[in-house]
């Protein structure tokens, strides 16, 4: 088989067998649900809904807005009891619009939701469009919006359509869990995508760490022209250009998009959700998320619907063992962290991590010693100990030639940092500042634009006042004249 | 010929002139902080090491010598120096203005660029002829270049790196400029 | 005696001859350092340097009368570029690096008497006489001017908030 020497990685410890025992179970409604109306990159969604409507569960309250975005479900039936803002789940902690919902537990469906009989008959666009209209983003982390990105792969043409089932980050297993109990929608969702995106062959590609999720994909596709591939466990194997690499021998080029290559990926999960939403007629209103953690009780897998606290999750599932050290949304190494449990769940969670002590690093950074091992490590082939070294001077622009862009913020060079050096914190902090400049230039290009055309005005303004006095006293003079002309 | 490459070696290397001689520190560690900088003073120090071997030979062999008047030999080669270098002032602010920013205070100090007298100086005192002065004058500049850009080179990277706080600064920039005329002291194998 | 002055006097008086045709040979007009700054500066003519105009501070800048650092609502993007354009350090400390701000008009006591957009350079308060007035944020630059000719002080500079679009990572204690 053809296996293309793959850059950089690490080996971080699994810690899978906290969670992956355990089959996915329904999680309770809760008591109120936020449902923020960013949970996905681009424009934020507008909200549709009034304050003390009733809504039923799957009807759509907020609609997207603009090119990229996507719109918001209600996880169930129930009144809308506030619009307002909410601590979002992201590492600043800065409020975000969400609309709280009060669960009726009734659970009546919107009657308007109705399955597609037969979408593999419709056309690859109006798929598209349904994928878009049930909110669908991209489940492994990213969130992008499902929609555009199979939009503009149709336009452009792929070739390959890769399912990413590799799930490297530590602790998670919704997507093995997944996979094992729901192999056959994933395939049917997949084959789903093919058809939306014309795609001449689909693979999947599962880390050789999950071998009964590998078994069971395998056996449902079966006979469905769909490859199953196994790929080596490695973080970050579930990066796009990682896995591209691996199982098509392509190597993505920097900046570029994957559709440019001819490549489209899409995680396991969102595949499950096309399917749902387009054989089940149910919008993107739940998602598995791991909870894992030593500083939990009961780790496991649930089928969330979004918006509920994670408190009220971890509260009713499990509960701490002993006070945790750190609380992450997401996996260990791309994920955030979360400074207290008040944050709903959202379309992105693929966990909630409650880590101890001893499972975290509290080493005080201390000086680079120059061992290079970030570099061994980088999957983009970077240099992060140049890199850091730039940006702590304050020379972004340095840095940026050194390919700060390409830089995907694994976390693998901070992870093998034998000095604890915050180093994706760092090329976090460059890649802001960055793009902060970026826009303070515009404005100030736009401010001086304006300026200009102010200045230009005003001395037009008193040129034509100008002129004008001058035609009256001209009409002045004449008619002096002519006064005085007759007699 | 190959006398005349033998010289040009053992003048920018076995014997250079910074790091061997030790004439010229001043520039060293002046304008060894931007690799730019460093390149620029050192083309402009070459143009002005060679012209002025030339002309301190011309001085030297055809008007004091004759005229017995070798007391007034630095005065007079200071003076030829200091017009060679407003000259190539003037040239670099009408080629290249950026240059002309970035050297600043250091061009006209070329002036007092012991390597460029010492230089001169020592034309004399080894009694070469016009060819082999010129060549020991370009020689010596191209040493001089090619240790100002691999010291700014050193010190460009110095900058990012974490120095402990007590060597930071100069005392780091010495330490390095020690540790490279330690490893130029090793083309004395050449020799 | 004579026969040492005179061949110095000499050779000076050929060695002065020689530098004056050179410096006409190469004579540079004065550099248009002065115009390539104002291109660098924000154009908007705030007058928060001291200077009455863009034009006059990059004149006075070029002189060496003000520092890189002249320049508050260009920042530390336009300070680096014009410390770059005159080969000078830059001296960051010189420059307080302020908040973003916005001119912000409390609706309550603004009486619509216009005069706060009469002065705006960059036109970015609308609003006719009587009739309440808005800041566009995308186009205020925070100059102040606004805030000194308003007669109620309804006119204020407030620290722009953070959203979660602008926010970004702090810088990492090392």
């Amino acid at each position: 088989m053809f296996s293309p020497r793959l850059r950089g990685g690490v080996h971080p410890p699994g810690h899978k067998e906290l969670s992956n025992a355990s089959p996915i179970r329904r999680f309770p409604m809760a008591e109120r649900l936020y449902l923020p109306l960013q949970q996905h990159l681009g424009a934020p969604a507008t909200p549709i809904v009034k304050v003390g409507e009733r809504v039923r569960k799957g009807q759509l309250v907020a609609s997207s807005q603009g090119t990229v975005s996507a719109p918001v479900h209600a996880p169930t039936s129930g009144v809308v009891r506030a619009l307002a803002e909410h601590t979002a789940p992201h590492p600043s902690g800065l409020p975000v619009l969400a609309i709280t919902l009060e669960p009726d537990g009734r659970e009546e469906w919107d009657p308007s939701l109705a399955p597609v009989s037969d979408p593999l008959a419709l056309p690859p666009e109006e798929l598209c469009l349904r994928i878009g209209s049930a909110g669908i983003v991209g489940l492994g982390g990213a969130t992008f919006p499902a929609a555009v990105k199979l939009g503009s792969s149709l336009k452009r043409g792929v070739d390959t359509l890769i399912l990413n089932g590799g799930e490297c980050e530590p602790y998670l297993t919704c997507d093995d869990r997944l996979m094992r109990e729901e192999p056959g929608n994933i395939i049917r969702g997949a084959l789903l995508m093919q058809h939306a995106v014309q795609a001449r062959r689909v693979i999947v590609g599962i880390e050789d760490n999950k071998p009964q999720a590998l078994a069971a994909i395998r056996k449902a596709a079966e006979g469905q022209g769909v490859e199953v591939r196994s790929v080596p466990s490695r973080y970050p194997m579930g990066s796009q250009k990682q896995l591209v690499q691996l199982l098509t021998g392509i190597e993505l080029p920097a900046m570029s998009r994957a559709a440019d290559s001819g490549v489209l990926m899409h995680n396991v999960a969102t595949a499950r959700a096309v399917y749902q939403a387009l054989c089940q007629g149910r919008p993107l209103i739940s998602r598995v998320v791991t909870l894992s953690g030593q500083a939990l009780t009961h780790q496991g897998n649930w089928e969330v619907p979004l918006g509920t606290p994670a408190s009220y999750l971890i509260n009713y599932a499990s509960g701490f063992d002993c006070a945790p050290a750190r609380l992450i949304m997401g996996g260990p190494m791309m994920g955030i962290q979360l400074p207290d449990l008040n944050v709903p769940v959202i379309k992105g969670t693929s966990g909630i991590l409650a880590l101890t002590r001893k499972e975290i690093n509290t080493d005080e950074p201390g000086p680079c010693v120059r061992c290079a091992g970030c570099v061994r490590a980088c999957p983009m082939g970077l240099q992060p100990l140049e890199m850091a070294a730039n940006i702590r001077n304050g020379d972004f622009e340095k840095a940026r030639s050194l390919g700060l862009d390409d830089c995907v913020g694994c976390g693998a060079c901070s992870y093998i940092c034998p000095a604890s050096l915050p180093l994706v914190h760092l090329f976090n902090y460059a890649k802001g500042e960055l793009a902060s400049r970026q826009r303070e230039a515009r404005k100030m290009e736009k401010t001086r634009a304006l300026a200009q055309r102010r200045e230009e005005r005003l001395v037009r303004q008193a040129r034509e006042r100008e002129e004008l006095m001058a035609a009256r006293r001209a009409a002045a003079a004449r008619k002096a004249a002519g006064e005085e002309s007759p007699s | 010929m190959s006398d005349y490459v033998l010289m040009l070696v053992a003048t920018a290397l076995v014997n250079n002139v910074i790091l061997i001689k030790f004439l010229g520190l001043c520039p060293l560690m002046g304008v060894s902080t931007k690799m730019d900088g460093a390149l620029g003073m050192g083309l402009a120090t070459t143009f002005v090491l060679t012209l002025a071997a030339a002309a301190s030979w011309m001085l030297e062999n055809w008007l004091l010598v004759p005229l017995e008047l070798e007391y007034l030999r630095i005065l007079s080669f200071i003076l030829v120096i200091a017009t060679v270098v407003q000259f190539t002032e003037m040239l670099i602010r009408k080629m290249s203005p950026s240059l002309y920013q970035v050297l600043g205070i250091y061009l006209p100090l070329i002036t007092t660029n012991c390597a460029v007298l010492g230089v001169a100086l020592l034309n004399v005192q080894e009694g070469y002829r016009f060819i082999e002065s010129l060549l020991f004058g370009f020689g010596s500049a191209v040493g001089f270049t090619l240790v100002l850009v691999l010291f700014a080179g050193l010190r460009e990277r110095l900058a990012v790196l974490q120095v402990p706080e007590l060597y930071q600064g100069t005392p780091i920039a010495f330490i390095v400029a020690g540790l490279l005329s330690v490893a130029f002291m090793g083309f004395a194998g050449l020799a | 005696m004579l026969v040492s002055i005179l061949p110095l006097a000499g050779l000076g008086t050929l060695l002065g001859f020689l530098l004056g045709v050179a410096s006409r040979v190469l004579y540079v007009e004065r550099s248009n350092v002065a115009r390539e700054i104002e291109e660098l500066l924000p154009g908007t003519q705030c007058g928060q340097c001291g200077s009455p105009s863009c034009g006059a501070a990059a004149e006075a800048a070029a002189a060496g009368e003000l520092p890189p650092a002249f320049c508050p609502p260009g920042g530390r993007a336009v300070a680096e570029a014009v410390a770059g354009k005159l080969g000078l350090p830059l001296d960051l400390a010189s420059l307080v690096d302020e908040q973003p701000r916005l001119a912000e008009i409390n609706e309550d006591i603004c009486i619509g008497c216009t005069r706060c957009y009469k002065v705006c350079p960059t036109d970015a308060i609308a609003g006719a006489a009587k009739q309440m007035h808005v800041v566009f944020a995308d186009a205020c630059t925070a100059c102040g001017k606004c805030e000194e000719v308003c007669p109620t002080g309804c006119i204020r500079l407030v620290p722009v908030t953070e959203t979660l679009q602008s926010w970004a990572w702090n810088q990492p204690s090392l």
